[in-house]
């Protein structure tokens, strides 16, 4: 099964993917952005700073869900030095990191309205910074390493170790007290938040997600092409 | 009507910024991965057009630039 993930097979999707990514994403990012800054409702109590939501939310969603991605085909490469997923991982880097600096920038000019701060040090804030420093210095060490058997190791390393982290920026709403909100939409237990307000938060979703598809496949054929640059050096 | 969507009751300022701050990474973002990619696909065109027609025929033999080949402008040629 591993083999499908080859580069040479994946760049045969990767390198005709973006147009169709790119237009699905414009599509999708237009009705959402309609959804949430116009036709959605605003909070009984937050007013219209609620609308920061549909691209603070997602951002941290993404962002998170990217770094654990990362951990897991990091475990792989370390542990069965499965080298398919080495090119995957580096490539998911750069989407991962943007979108953790708009959960925390949108974040913070969130808190000035509502908390009447633009920063507070309390657990999810700060376990989301630290996972912004994770992305930085994973990205460092591929630049500073360059490519080879100790890049791999020492990225995959830093990755299993930041997935320690996601657990924390997960729970840190319930296990602290903090300014931050407990989570308003739950997978297996029931949403707090209005179906009129989930309708654009799916669409700036499935937007964002798209992007960092779109983001992530432009990067894997740039670092495919720079390795058979390499290659062409070596006739 | 569109005063109200762009105040937003004394909101509108961190709405407005809030968005905009992310279509602004995304644009950023996008710029930067296009750029490299058009600048390793330009080096390797540059790389490509250098070779002798020998090493060319071997190249268009090995799996692992045929896909590269078929979406650079060097196969087009």
């Amino acid at each position: 099964m591993l083999k499908n993930f080859e580069p040479n097979k994946i760049f045969l999707i990767t390198s005709k993917a973006p147009k169709y990514i790119l237009t699905a994403f414009i599509i999708i990012i237009s009705i959402g952005l309609i959804e949430a800054l116009i036709l959605s409702p605003e909070d009984y109590i937050q007013s219209h700073s609620v609308r920061i939501m549909y691209v603070h939310v997602p951002s941290a969603w993404i962002s998170l869900g990217t770094f654990s991605v990362i951990a897991t085909l990091s475990f792989f490469i370390l542990i069965f030095k499965n080298k398919s997923f080495i090119l995957i991982t580096k490539s998911l880097a750069p989407s991962g990191l943007v979108f953790n600096i708009i959960a925390l920038t949108t974040g913070s000019i969130w808190g000035k309205p509502t908390w009447g701060t633009w920063w507070a040090w309390d657990a999810r804030i700060t376990s989301m910074l630290i996972l912004g420093l994770f992305y930085i210095i994973y990205i460092l060490a591929w630049r500073i390493y360059d490519n080879g058997e100790k890049a791999n190791r020492i990225t995959s390393l830093i990755a299993i170790i930041g997935l320690i982290n996601v657990p924390i920026i997960k729970y840190s709403v319930d296990w602290w007290s903090t300014l931050h909100q407990p989570a308003s939409i739950n997978i297996f237990s029931e949403t707090s938040i209005h179906p009129s307000m989930i309708v654009p938060l799916a669409l700036m979703t499935a937007a964002f997600a798209l992007f960092s598809v779109l983001i992530f496949l432009m990067k894997y054929n740039t670092e495919l092409i720079k390795i058979k640059n390499k290659g062409l050096d070596r006739l | 009507m569109i005063n109200e969507i762009i105040s937003m009751n004394g909101y509108g300022i961190y709405v407005w910024s809030a968005f905009a701050f992310t279509l602004i990474s995304f644009s950023v973002l996008y710029a930067v991965i296009k750029v490299q990619l058009v600048k390793e696909k330009i080096k390797f065109d540059a790389k490509y057009s250098t070779l002798t027609s020998e090493k060319k025929k071997t190249i268009r033999t090995q799996e692992a630039y045929k896909g590269i080949l078929a979406s650079n402008s060097v196969s087009k040629i």
